[in-house]
Formats: structure tokens, C-alpha cells, sequence
């Protein structure tokens, strides 16, 4: 009997369990629909300021272009990763993987690596291994342009100051619901390629450019690496929350499927109880009516 | 005209407008249709959208504005409806940025607080103007910024 009521203990937690991994998993599906929604909801704006780069660049010789700040290249004596992770487990291999990817990368590195980190997953892992971390930011759930602005406005600092040649985001990019994927991107400098190429294709129209074109490029370029940070975190930020849906979704599957089986051998159990209890009186029976007349005990049996 | 309003967290107005008026860095900048292609910064301030004779306003933090041909679309680094100021939420963060000009430290956080200060400065008017019935402060130096 005991065997019996432990089985059955067991069978309640593991409801219990699938209880809680199914509202995390209800849970985990809206906010992920929340962040991807937010992520997409950056379109227009960094499709307006791509134009306006395109007329910026068209008035300006790709030489000044590339004397720009934040566009110029350096010589890379020390490279700046911003790693992006979840601040939570229970997401699958979602952490694991950025985090590895961000090693595979800072280990090619020829460099001293200065390491930003946005999440506490990532900034812990940095701590344990003595990596050279330099800022932690610990953004909500909802992170707003204002809370990641500090962000960029740190890396574009650090270039500028000429204390990294280079900075790079590691981050998760959300390719499906199912489909995560670890990516570095090169932040900083802003490669200026592609705006002149947006400048050639653009028919040149006679702009206005209030007050000259180098005084509106500098801010455009730093919005637009704004932009680039933000984008990043609300990928990770779906990509976290769709890792931690299905890993969550596998735990409630499991667990009702261990419940299945349990029920299974506790229904097993039971039965091999009663038969062994049966076995017994009807045994007993038997013995008593050897002993006795038949007929006298017809009425103790059960 | 076609009018958009973006900043980086989302598309916060689309529609057809009759002129626009916005806080230009160099100056107030009126924008009537068929006005000649132009790019140019703004400061923090009011962006004032007019259409047959109806008004809507925003609070922005600065940004840039772009008139094409037909249409005028202003990248705004924060925009926020008049109806959607908090009056209480704006004069505290008022207070804060005095207090923090009043303590100012570094050049730098000088220069933060100053902004924070004007932008306060510029959602409490926007907000003010567009609703006549809440209270008026008359002595708070708002206005003449």
C-alpha cells in the first residue's frame, strides 16, 4: 500500500508541475507576440531614416561620408562586444547558445575584448570566468528607446574616445517561433557602403538640408545605431521568449506523459493489491470451509 | 499632403494634413504642401499637424523632419500626443531636471539635465495648451524658452 500513495504523491506534483510550465508557456506566447509586434513596429522609422541617409549621402562625397565619427575606420587595437542575454533560465538553450557564440567569437579575437553586457544570464557568465566586463544593463521586460539609448550612447562613447576600433552586438535573431539563431553583427563603425549606394539609386532631387548636411549626419548616425541596439534586444527579446515557450511546452508534454505512465502503474499497482487481497480471503475461505461443514459459512464470504 | 510621424519605437501618426508646423533647429518651420525638399533637424518643442482647420499636436524631443514632393515625414527621437501627457508625470519630471540643474556636477550632466528640462518644459505646454480647462500656472517660465 505504501508503493500505492507514494505513486499517487507523485502523480500530484507532476500535475502541479504541468500546471505551472503551461502558464509559463501562456504566458511566454503573448510576450513574445509583445516583443516580436515591438520589433516590427521599428520598420518604418528605420526605413525613413535609411532614405534620408541616402539624401544625406548624395550631397556629400563618399570622403566625407567616411570621416564621420561613427563611420570612420580605425585601426582595431581593442574590440567592444555587446553581449544580449535573457535575465531568466527555464529557455531552453537560448542562453547557452548566444553566450557560446559570443565566446567562439571573443576567443578568435586577437585583441583585448572589452565586454558589455545587456542581461543578467550573460553578465554572470562574464563574472564567473573573468572576462574583462565593462558595463551591465539590466533592462525590463518592456525596454522602451529610452532604456537602451545609455546603451548605444556608451559604445559610440568608447569609439569615439578611441577606446575600442570595433564594436559588435552578439544577440539572438528570431527567425521563427521555432528558429533562434545567434548572430554577430558588426555595430560600429557604421559600414557607409550601403547609404551611398541608397544615394545613387535615389533620384537627386535639390534638397534643402537645414543647418548643412554634416550637421544633420552626425545625429542621423547616431539615432541609426540607436536603432541597430534597439532592434537587437527586442529580437532577443522574442527569440528568449519563443525558446522559453517551446522548452516549456516540452516540459508539459513530458510531464503529462509521465502522468500517462504513472496512472499505468499505479492502475497496475491497485489491481495487483486487490488480487493479492482477494487471493487472500478467497484462500482463507477455502481453508475455513475444509475445516467446517460445508454450507455453515456461505454467509461470511464477502 | 501625406503626413508620418516615427520614432524608433513605432509609426506614431499617418495622415493627410494641410501644413504642418515644427521646432526646426534654426527656427519654426511652417510647412505648407508643395513646399521644396527638405531635410533638417528639430529641437525639442511642439509639432503642430493642421487639417481643415483641426489640430493635433505633439511633444518631441528633437529629431529630424524630411519634405518630399507630397508628403513630409518627421523621424522624431520621442513624440507624444497632447492627449497622452500626464500633466503630474511632466511637472515632476520638471522639478527633477531643475533639481538636477541646480546640483549640476559634470559638463555633460549639465548639458542632460538642461535637455530633460526642456523637454519637460515642452510637454507641459503642449499638454497646457491642449486642454484649456486644466489649472494654469502662471509663473513657471514656460513659454519663452
Amino acid at each position: 500500500m505504501a508503493t500505492l500513495r507514494a505513486i499517487r504523491k507523485r502523480i500530484r506534483s507532476i500535475r502541479n508541475i504541468a500546471q505551472v510550465t503551461r502558464a509559463m508557456q501562456t504566458v511566454s506566447a503573448s510576450k513574445m507576440r509583445r516583443a516580436q509586434l515591438a520589433a516590427l513596429a521599428t520598420r518604418p522609422y528605420a526605413e525613413r531614416s535609411w532614405e534620408v541617409l541616402g539624401h544625406l549621402a548624395s550631397r556629400l562625397s563618399p570622403r566625407q561620408m567616411r570621416e564621420q565619427p561613427l563611420v570612420r575606420e580605425r585601426p582595431v587595437r581593442a574590440v567592444e562586444v555587446v553581449l544580449v542575454t535573457a535575465n531568466r533560465g527555464l529557455c531552453g538553450g537560448y542562453n547557452h547558445n548566444v553566450i557560446s557564440e559570443a565566446m567562439g567569437f571573443i576567443t578568435a579575437q586577437k585583441v583585448p575584448v572589452r565586454l558589455v553586457t545587456v542581461g543578467r544570464k550573460g553578465r554572470d557568465y562574464a563574472l564567473r570566468h573573468g572576462l574583462n566586463l565593462v558595463a551591465d544593463f539590466d533592462l525590463g521586460d518592456r525596454p522602451t528607446a529610452d532604456d537602451v539609448r545609455p546603451i548605444a550612447r556608451l559604445v559610440m562613447d568608447d569609439l569615439e574616445r578611441g577606446l575600442v576600433g570595433q564594436v559588435w552586438l552578439v544577440y539572438t535573431e528570431f527567425v521563427s517561433t521555432l528558429v533562434q539563431r545567434p548572430k554577430v553583427q558588426l555595430l560600429l563603425p557604421i559600414q557607409s557602403a550601403a547609404a551611398e549606394r541608397q544615394a545613387s539609386s535615389g533620384a537627386s532631387v535639390p534638397f534643402l538640408l537645414e543647418p548643412s548636411p554634416e550637421a544633420i549626419l552626425g545625429p542621423m548616425l547616431q539615432r541609426f545605431t540607436e536603432l541597430q541596439v534597439f532592434r537587437a534586444i527586442l529580437e532577443a527579446l522574442a527569440s528568449e521568449h519563443s525558446a522559453r515557450m517551446v522548452a516549456m511546452r516540452n516540459a508539459t508534454d513530458n510531464a503529462l506523459r509521465l502522468i500517462d505512465e504513472m496512472t499505468l502503474s499505479y492502475n497496475k499497482a491497485r489491481q495487483e493489491a486487490i488480487t493479492k487481497e482477494l487471493i487472500d480471503i478467497i484462500g482463507g475461505a477455502a481453508a475455513l470451509e475444509r475445516v467446517q461443514a460445508p454450507g455453515t459459512l456461505r454467509r461470511a464470504a464477502p | 499632403m501625406q503626413v508620418e510621424v516615427v520614432t524608433i519605437e513605432r509609426l506614431v501618426y499617418s495622415g493627410e494634413a494641410d501644413m504642418v508646423l515644427a521646432p526646426g533647429a534654426e527656427g519654426q518651420l511652417g510647412i505648407l504642401p508643395h513646399h521644396a525638399p527638405l531635410v533638417a533637424r528639430l529641437s525639442p518643442g511642439e509639432l503642430v499637424i493642421r487639417r481643415e482647420g483641426a489640430e493635433e499636436a505633439f511633444a518631441i524631443g528633437g529629431g529630424f523632419i524630411e519634405v518630399l514632393a507630397d508628403r513630409v515625414v518627421v523621424l522624431a527621437d520621442t513624440a507624444e500626443p497632447a492627449a497622452e501627457i500626464d500633466v503630474r508625470r511632466a511637472e515632476a519630471a520638471r522639478e527633477r531636471a531643475l533639481e538636477l540643474l541646480r546640483q549640476r556636477q559634470s559638463r555633460i550632466e549639465a548639458i542632460q539635465a538642461e535637455a530633460a528640462l526642456r523637454r519637460s518644459l515642452v510637454r507641459l505646454r503642449v499638454a497646457r495648451r491642449r486642454a484649456p480647462r486644466s489649472v494654469r500656472h502662471s509663473d513657471d517660465g514656460i513659454g519663452d524658452d
